[in-house]
């Protein structure tokens, strides 16, 4: 199911042309409309009729999260309030909030790529969308609302929290379809079992997944135990929210990104320059058709790789391959970049263990440690100490060979890691509390 | 001939074990033998208790993680010498304690022992050739 054939499917030269296109006027357009990037521009030396081809993009300068919240609230706006019919705001968890705005055709185009996106996964007319992303201020609830109506879906604005009932209206409703963090998915799965539902009984043949990072062994654990398709979708506020990018239900192999109205690039996140193609590296999305808030070279911190190799479902727009961490959330212990992903995946190669793990680490001395904490269930419990120390241990072997950093494996109560209604916190640096 | 012991998973952060114990005497569930095993960040508490179904329920409604183990009672003489006969007798066969620790009451003029064999059924046929009195857990659960 294609929603937007047209665009969805065009020769990659055409496409290039229209990026190309659009980009000069975008330009343009900042240059005129928003005196930081006037000012940016200035200072690079840059005109908006010195992009003469596509590469030329990266002569422009970068937008970071930092550059929003200085700006905040409406510093970065390119139309005047009038124009705005629509505000989203970051959750700020790592800092000051960022606030974004959309016009009367934002939210239009908005609506119409989640529309692309859920086609992808399958969902259409007759299928009943169980939305449980956050609505408010959270793009992720509205987003994928307004998505679902376009793709000609029914959509059940659920929101977040209220577990129990969320399984009963899953169960009532006859939702085919489910939008939530993978984390929650989980967790649905889990309180389905202890009201004495089987998870896999529900109705749901399809999961569209995002807004936190999630590994390929995570996958397999939710397609088993809510017996579904479960898909990764891409998106960021400061982009636009939920709908940047998705996997298609095919294939089910990298996320088709929406090309026409994002420009791409992966850069290496210390120096700025382009990787080689196909090489992994920081995404970076300049935004070409937003109206309300475009955004020149911004960096989403967000470490992947593009694959431009065409996909069996006929699409023709490059795939981000899953995401492999955040630049930021990127571990460096004892000299060793390790991403919170690697430690999932590992866990999830072990026998009966569940991917509710929390990483600590602290520094004792000049050395920094790493203690990964992980849930026990009554699959690996057993009543002697051995075989309990010796999952531990396996654990530590597994992550020593394959991360080469040594690492302290506790287990520890079910439960006893938070999670469930926003994102699982996964990562305790007391090293940074220490400084 | 097998008794069911409940086995409990621990942190090791205080007032833990109490939360056990308070969600037992609230049940009005009767705590009949204990041992704790731990290590410096976790615990198993083992405990052979008055209704097991009942116990097991109620500390998994609570967000315990629990398992049932079958270990062996048996009544050993209380004299010099009582256990160092029956441990002779199982290291003739080949059979492992994984653990074993001592019940709170007396059964007659004997200790009762609680054991865990690495192979129980053997054990069992073992120790009643040998005419060792092995206390069946219906009988356990309500000394």
């Amino acid at each position: 199911m294609i929603f937007d054939v047209e665009h969805e499917t065009m020769p990659r030269e055409e496409l290039e042309q229209l990026q190309l296109r659009r980009l000069q006027t975008l330009v343009e357009r900042v240059y005129h409309n928003v005196p930081f990037y006037k000012k940016r521009l200035e200072e690079k030396g840059i005109r908006p009729r010195d992009i003469q081809k596509l590469e030329d993009v990266r002569y422009l300068p970068f937008t970071g999260k930092q550059d929003l919240r200085n700006n905040y609230p409406y510093g970065l706006f390119a139309v005047s309030m009038e124009n705005i019919v629509r505000l989203h705001s970051s959750s700020g968890t790592t800092g000051k909030a960022t606030v974004v705005g959309y016009t009367h055709r934002d939210v239009r185009t908005w609506a119409s790529l989640m529309g692309r996106c859920l086609n992808a996964a399958g969902v259409g007319p007759g299928d009943i969308l169980h939305n449980a992303y956050g609505y408010g201020l959270f793009t992720g609830g509205l987003g994928a609302h307004y998505g679902a109506e376009a793709a000609g879906a029914t959509v059940i604005p659920m929101s977040g929290g209220a577990t129990r009932r969320q399984i009963m209206i899953i169960k009532d409703f006859m939702a085919t379809a489910i939008c939530c963090t993978p984390s929650y998915a989980l967790h649905l799965a889990e309180t389905a079992g202890e009201l004495g539902i089987d998870a896999r009984s529900l109705p749901l043949k399809v999961g569209i997944f995002g807004a936190e990072p999630w590994s390929e062994s995570m996958r397999k654990d939710i397609e088993a135990r809510l017996n579904i398709k479960a898909l990764d979708i891409y998106g960021l506020s400061e982009i636009m929210g939920p709908g940047v990018g998705i996997e298609c239900a095919e294939a089910q192999n990298g996320l088709h990104m929406q090309e026409d109205h994002f420009l791409l690039e992966v850069i290496d996140p210390v120096s700025g320059d382009p990787v080689a193609p196909g090489e992994m590296g920081e995404l970076v999305i300049t935004t070409l058709t937003k109206e309300a808030i475009p955004l020149l070279r911004y960096r989403t911190r967000d470490l992947t790789r593009l694959e431009s190799t065409p996909c069996r479902c006929g699409r023709t727009t490059a795939r981000m391959m899953r995401v492999q961490g955040r630049s930021d959330d990127m571990l460096i212990i004892r000299g060793v970049n390790v991403f919170p992903q690697q430690i999932e995946s590992i866990l999830l190669e072990t026998d009966g263990l569940a991917p509710h793990y929390q990483l600590v680490v602290d520094r004792k001395g000049t050395m920094d440690t790493l203690e990964v904490r992980v849930e026990i269930n009554e699959k690996i419990f057993s009543d002697e100490i051995k075989g309990l120390q010796s999952l531990e241990k396996k654990v530590q072997g597994a992550i020593k060979e394959f991360l080469g950093v040594t690492a302290t494996v506790k287990l520890v109560e079910p439960k006893g890691i938070e999670r469930s209604m926003g994102k699982a916190q996964r990562i305790i640096d007391l090293r940074k509390e220490a400084q | 001939m097998k008794v069911d012991q409940l086995s409990i998973f621990l942190e090791n952060r205080a007032g833990r074990l109490a939360e056990v114990t308070k969600i037992l005497s609230d049940t009005g569930v009767n705590i009949r033998a204990l041992s704790l095993a731990d290590t410096s960040d976790f615990g198993i508490l083992r405990l052979i208790v008055s209704d097991f179904e009942k116990a097991r329920t109620e500390l998994k409604n609570q967000g315990f993680t629990v398992g049932r183990t079958s270990v062996v009672a048996l009544e050993v003489d209380d004299q010099p010498g009582g256990l160092n006969n029956i441990l002779a007798i199982l290291q003739a066969e080949n059979i492992n304690v994984e653990y074993m620790y001592a019940f709170v009451h007396q059964s007659s003029n004997n200790a009762v022992i609680i054991f865990r064999f690495d192979r129980t059924d053997q054990a069992i046929e073992l120790l009643k050739k040998n005419n060792l009195t092995i206390i069946p857990g219906q009988k356990l659960y309500s000394i």
